[in-house]
């Protein structure tokens, strides 16, 4: 018989307006699977009493005739959202005792569609890392291999959607991570285009590339949650795009015949391993067999992404952590001497290796004289790599590569060295700095029986296009309805 | 060009980070490291490009939107403060800075 956790998003969706399901049943289902699966590491905190009011709220929602696309349907947010019935941390001792007045956008967006949150999903440390090790609190492990990472920052978020702890969740992608865990966790992600969805509430890493984003089994629903959670919010944020929302369901039936599948050769050279070289060739024949064309585009600068990602992020991180004082909110050293030694104390505390690395780079390349070498040089390459995707979508309508070059590696493996992860980044920075949609799709397996996924990268807006493109694959595969063991 | 331990101890000190003598010396070695990755990032020839410090102005015009220059009545006070490490009457308290 299916069980709850076997469905997804828009079948849930469907028995809870068809009443054959609470949604205080569908929740307390979740808690219980996300109470026995502790020890994977993904959640960082319930509040059992606050989900179940909600779940409550929402019965009475469909008991009433309301039809919100997602009535009652439990998810789950990454820790970098801001949320008034739970803990927000971002993963971070900073913000250990941190309570928000206050809900995200794309929280409260996700509640007004109806959805009932479960929790709070682990992360790297204000979403900084590849591999989910610089959560301050516990490491995330992969269900599919619990030896092995699942992928960062957004790990909690790829690892409660493999392992059924949630139907979908909430991530946050600003160099790769919501693409790149969902990829190696075997589930399904989309990071729109920069500025369609809200970052009001999402505690900020690197503002001009943060972005949120759903990620949930199957594109299907990963279209119901993106509708919901876009939408401009010009008056909370700056950064918001003034395009309205949008039903990405609408067009998920549309054919793939004909579409122009651009590969760069840049993605597939010699740093690409050979399993994952081999499942994204099978994915690709199999959008040739579904009538889509594969032809050849270049993004030159492909390279160039790792350096100049890796100085601009860090430029804003140093920016916006320096709100983390002691004075406004968060943790405050106990012993120091005047404001600068309190200052020093508590940052040094509060903040993890990580974190730490990014804010040294970030306050060397803004400092002054090295401001034009590094920072303004690398945001002019960053123009240079916008322009070569534009330049590639002459000839394609959407682009396909890998995720990353190899499939999840062992926890621990790239120990203290973090130009390893860097370096891993590769294929998911030069979209990101461009501002353009991106999503991961389940491709098949690699070394070790490990998920690998496939990316497809979209012109500004063309969030529908790569959503149809991705249903129609999921509708001839079934890499994304696999599930690691003993979940 | 390579950084050396007086050059952490000031980026430190910029950074408001306290870094004990291990801490800095592992982060001159991984920041030296991630130096030599950019040295092909600066050797690029960009005359006569312009910045893209924000991907919004790929796809619309930005312009900073500012609000009315008046009193939020919905700004709680109380609530903002309620994670503050130390408060007295509405104030966030810090160390003495005046003697």
């Amino acid at each position: 018989m299916t069980q709850l956790h076997d469905l997804t998003v828009a079948q849930l969706a469907q028995k809870l307006k068809a009443r054959e399901v609470s949604a205080v049943e569908a929740a307390g289902h979740f808690l219980g699977r996300v109470k026995a699966q502790a020890d994977l590491g993904a959640f960082l905190a319930t509040n059992e009493d606050a989900t179940l009011a909600q779940a409550r709220a929402a019965d009475a929602r469909i008991a009433a005739g309301e039809a919100a696309p997602l009535l009652g349907v439990p998810i789950a947010h990454k820790d970098i959202f801001v949320t008034q019935d739970f803990p927000s941390t971002a993963g971070s001792k900073m913000l250990e005792a941190y309570r928000s007045p206050f809900d995200a956008t794309v929280v409260s967006k996700l509640a007004e569609a109806g959805a009932v949150s479960l929790g709070k999903l682990n992360c790297d440390e204000f979403a900084m890392g590849s591999s989910n090790e610089n959560s301050a609190y516990q490491v995330v492990k992969n269900p599919w291999d619990k030896s092995r990472i699942p992928g960062g920052s957004s790990g909690g978020s790829a690892v409660a959607v493999a392992a059924r702890l949630a139907p979908a969740v909430t991530g946050t992608d600003t160099g790769g991570s919501i693409r790149q865990p969902a990829s190696f966790c075997g589930i399904t992600g989309i990071k729109p285009t920069y500025g369609r969805a809200s970052r009001y509430g999402m505690i900020a890493f690197a503002s001009s590339l943060d972005q949120a984003g759903p990620m949930a089994r199957t594109a299907e629903d990963c279209a119901l949650l993106l509708s919901a959670l876009c939408g401009p919010d010009l008056d909370r944020d700056s950064t918001s795009l003034d395009v309205p929302a949008e039903d990405f369901t609408r067009g998920l039936d549309g054919s793939v015949a004909g579409l122009r599948i651009g590969v760069p050769k840049e993605f597939f050279g010699p740093g690409l391993s050979d399993d994952v070289r081999s499942a994204l060739e099978g994915a690709l024949k199999q959008y040739e067999a579904l009538g889509a064309r594969i032809v050849e585009v270049s993004l030159p600068r492909t390279e160039l992404a790792i350096p100049v990602y890796y100085i601009i992020a860090p430029a804003e991180a140093s920016s916006n952590l320096s709100r983390f004082d002691g004075v406004k909110f968060g943790h405050r050293a106990r012993q120091y001497g005047d404001l600068l030694d309190m200052y020093k104390k508590t940052r040094a505390e509060g903040f993890g290796d990580e974190v730490k690395r990014r804010i040294m780079i970030g306050t060397y390349v803004l400092s002054h004289g090295y401001y034009d070498a590094y920072y303004l040089q690398a945001q002019k390459i960053r123009r240079m790599i916008a322009d070569d995707f534009q330049q590639a979508f002459k000839q394609c309508d959407l682009i396909a590569g890998p995720v990353a070059p190899s499939v999840a590696w062992k926890l621990g493996e790239h120990g203290n060295d973090p130009l390893a992860d860097y370096l891993a980044d590769i294929f998911t920075l030069p979209g990101s700095l461009a501002g353009l949609p991106g999503m991961s799709i389940p491709a098949g397996f690699g070394v070790g029986g490990m998920p690998v996924g496939l990316q497809l990268i979209g012109n500004y807006l063309q969030e529908g296009r790569l959503l149809n493109a991705a249903h129609k694959f999921q509708q001839a595969t079934d890499h994304h309805l696999r599930q690691p063991e003993g979940f | 060009m390579s950084l050396n331990s007086q050059d952490i101890s000031r980026i430190a000190n910029l950074a408001r980070l306290e870094l004990t003598p291990q801490e800095s010396e592992r982060m001159l070695s991984q920041i030296n490291g991630f130096f030599d990755i950019v040295e092909k990032m600066r050797a690029v020839d960009t005359t006569g490009v312009e910045p893209l410090p924000h991907p919004v102005a790929t796809v619309q015009e930005v312009a900073l939107r500012l609000r009315e220059d008046v009193a939020n009545p919905a700004i709680d006070r109380e609530a903002n403060q309620q994670s503050a490490p130390a408060i007295e009457r509405g104030l966030f308290l810090v160390p003495k800075v005046i003697e």
